[in-house]
């Protein structure tokens, strides 16, 4: 099949499919009247109240948790980098970044506690798989120049000391920004788990429907993110280290008690009928049928719904970013728009659209679809403004049908393609503020202290993204698709 | 006196990056003590006969050192580092990392010596980067300097600084390698500077004589 039919095909499939979906899902909103909820926080947003406590030490939990979570995880990663050919290594590091932070909390809660460890390593061990990845084609993509000049007798680890890491160093650097820049959303939701990060204060505020409050932690947030690059700079980096780890040592949390990692790994993961007896195919049959299928399923249909909204928000959004289709003004007005959908976490926008709408899939589809169409739009934007146009172009949307749109529909489909796997990821996380994907099922067993089937859940939750992945990828190259050293996709 | 001896020697080979040939039927030796100068319009194959040859005297127990075309600097790191990676194999992998992060003062010196007798006084610690086509070919040139050995491997290696400084480069070279093999792009530089002159032409050698036999003739013939 050539590329263009395969592209045709694909169009109809993803069409199909979504309205299948669609079809399936659970769209109603059940809160009585969203109106009032919405006046209510509007009126939130325009009187932010900043004087309760904890807001300030809130902030500065949610920036350590980032800082020191993606540094380890940017070292662990340069560690693993140059031994990603190894299949071993691969596939751990394939492994440990298929489970989302949030799952990975709720693990390490079971050992670790509340203890600032937990929320450091949920960031840390799956951004190491993705670091390792990533530094991995950086590594590899260095000109092999200065490689071959030297002694043919040169060891390895002096190789890649003098000829690699100075060659991606700039990029190296640029890439762990844009994870810090991650982390900060991730250590955020990590509160909704009861970690003390912004999170943590925004349920809280919005449960008791302080809207106030509540607008006040998100504007924090944002006020940390938005203007991420200016205040990370590398020559601070260390400081803002010492202060993080200081911070995060001085914490007061409840006493995890003894012997906890060996009760988890000798007898909480342990498969009941190990532990008590009992037939093991019938136990993980039931787990399987009750628990994994319809959570999968409704994982499945979530994410495909949200990922034809962040589609059609993306193809329709993007032109506006440029300001030869909506003008100076008018193209930054929509990269504000969009930089404030990026920048917040797709769980926090969710929580917050649950609030108003009701308990469906509704809440969730929103703010994957938004949130990923935002993402895809800022991509193809800043590609859009750097195409060579001949003078005589048309302006307006005349340019985006004429010139933009066709140009950039191969890069529409891979990004589209990209995002798959993160919104899957996602859409199984949305399952932790009641909706019934396998976050659902997740989060009930944790709380039955079932850790057994807990395991069972995040391996099928594991292997679905695996199989998202390789899907994706199967399609891309049906498709032709290559997006090139674009690292700022996932 | 006894014959000088054989470093390595090519029969009758096929030399190429992978699936094309670009040499074919190459039957040459290389002798201690001989100064070649490959010759040749540009993609005859110098680099390559270069490349094969020194693939096969790293196998030797020669210790050999090399200026390539593109340099192989690295343009983040200082000329000082550039410098020194000429000797990474020497040291261990301990040494190395030290070195990139404080280097020792008695390395300063050695190679601050070998950088101004190059002529790139007190640039030692200004990143690669910021300097000029010729600077930077002085620093690939140091490079070897640094390294030493039996035989220096130069690919155009003066192709970027002026003529008197270029003979001026090739005999520090020569006075520092006992042996050397340099592609060359100007003709009067052999006839200077080698004692042995092979001329590339059509995937061939076209001649290989001393480079005092060479005639304007065969030139003319091998640039026309």
């Amino acid at each position: 099949m050539t590329a263009a039919s395969a592209r045709k095909y694909g169009l109809w499939g993803f069409t199909g499919l979504s309205l299948i979906a669609l079809g399936f899902s659970d769209l109603s909103s059940n809160r009585p009247d969203p109106w009032n909820t919405l006046v209510a926080l509007g009126h939130g947003l325009i009187t932010p109240d900043f004087t309760t406590d904890g807001l300030l030490l809130g902030a500065a939990l949610t920036v350590a948790f980032a800082l020191v979570g993606v540094l380890f995880a940017a070292i662990v990663g340069l560690v693993l980098a140059p031994f990603y050919a190894n299949s071993a290594i691969r596939g751990l590091c394939i492994a440990v970044r298929s489970i989302h932070e949030l799952f990975w909390a709720l693990l390490l809660m079971q050992v670790t506690g509340l203890s600032p460890l937990t929320g450091l390593l949920a960031i840390g061990i799956p951004y190491s798989g993705i670091f390792a990845r990533v530094f991995s084609d950086l590594l590899s993509e260095t000109s092999q120049n200065a490689a071959s000049a030297l002694p043919s007798a040169t060891q390895p680890t002096s190789l890649i000391l003098y000829a690699k890491l100075p060659l991606a160093w700039d990029q190296i650097k640029g890439y762990t920004l844009y994870r810090i820049e991650c982390g900060l959303r991730s250590s955020a939701v990590l509160g909704f788990i009861g970690l003390p990060t912004l999170g943590y204060l925004l349920e809280t505020f919005f449960r008791q429907a302080h809207y106030s409050q509540a607008a006040a932690v998100l504007y924090i947030f944002f006020a940390l993110i938005l203007p991420v690059r200016l205040w990370m700079r590398w020559s601070l980096a260390p400081l803002y280290l010492i202060g993080a780890v200081w911070l995060l040592a001085v914490q007061k949390f409840p006493p995890i008690g003894d012997g906890a990692l060996i009760r988890f790994l000798t007898q909480d993961i342990v498969p009941a009928p190990l532990r008590n007896g009992g037939e093991m195919l019938p136990w993980l049959a039931k787990i399987l049928s009750t628990q994994a299928l319809p959570g999968t399923v409704t994982t499945v249909i979530l994410a495909q719904v949200a990922l034809a909204l962040a589609a059609v928000m993306a193809v329709i959004g993007f032109p506006y970013l440029v300001p030869r289709v909506a003008g100076n003004i008018g193209s930054r007005l929509a990269h504000g728009v969009f930089v404030v959908l990026r920048s917040i976490p797709d769980y926090m926008l969710a929580f917050v659209f649950l609030q108003i709408l009701g308990p469906s899939l509704l809440p969730a589809i929103l703010a994957l679809g938004l949130h990923n169409g935002a993402i895809i739009a800022h991509l193809l934007g800043q590609q859009s403004r750097a195409l060579p146009l001949r003078p005589d172009a048309p302006r307006g949307l005349s340019l985006w049908g004429y010139e933009l749109l066709p140009r950039q529909s191969g890069r529409i489909w891979a990004l589209c393609l990209y995002r798959w796997e993160i919104i899957i990821r996602d859409s199984a996380i949305m399952g932790l503020l009641g909706l019934g994907t396998l976050g659902f099922f997740i989060e009930k067993n944790v709380q039955e202290l079932r850790l057994d089937r807990v395991v069972v859940l995040l391996l099928v939750s594991a292997l679905l993204t695996l199989l998202v992945d390789y899907i994706s990828t199967k399609l891309r190259s049906s498709m032709r698709l290559r997006l090139g050293p674009q690292t700022e996709t996932d | 006196m006894s014959k000088p001896s054989v470093m390595t020697k090519l029969s009758n080979e096929t030399l190429g990056w992978g699936e094309a040939p670009v040499l074919q039927g190459v039957t040459l030796d290389v002798k201690i003590g001989e100064r070649i100068a490959l010759l040749g319009r540009s993609g005859t194959g110098k680099s390559t006969l270069l490349g094969a040859l020194r693939e096969r005297i790293e196998t030797t127990a020669h210790r050999a050192a090399l200026v390539p075309q593109d340099l192989g600097l690295v343009p983040q790191l200082s000329v000082f580092h550039n410098v020194y990676m000429g000797r990474l194999d020497d040291y261990g992998t301990l040494r190395n990392l030290g070195t990139l992060i404080y280097p020792r003062a008695s390395d300063r010196a050695e190679i601050g010596a070998i950088l101004a007798s190059v002529g790139l006084n007190d640039m030692q610690r200004k990143s690669a980067e910021t300097l000029s086509g010729g600077q930077r070919q002085r620093v690939a040139i140091a490079r070897a300097l640094y390294r030493g050995g039996e035989i220096v491997f130069a690919d155009e290696p003066v192709s970027a600084v002026d003529v008197t400084q270029g003979h001026r480069l090739i005999e520090h070279l020569h006075q520092s390698f006992s042996t050397s093999i340099m592609a060359l792009h100007n003709v009067d530089l052999a006839r200077v500077h080698a004692t042995r002159a092979i001329g590339l032409r059509g995937g061939k050698i076209a001649f290989d004589l001393a480079a005092a036999d060479l005639a304007d003739e065969q030139v003319q013939e091998l640039y026309a």
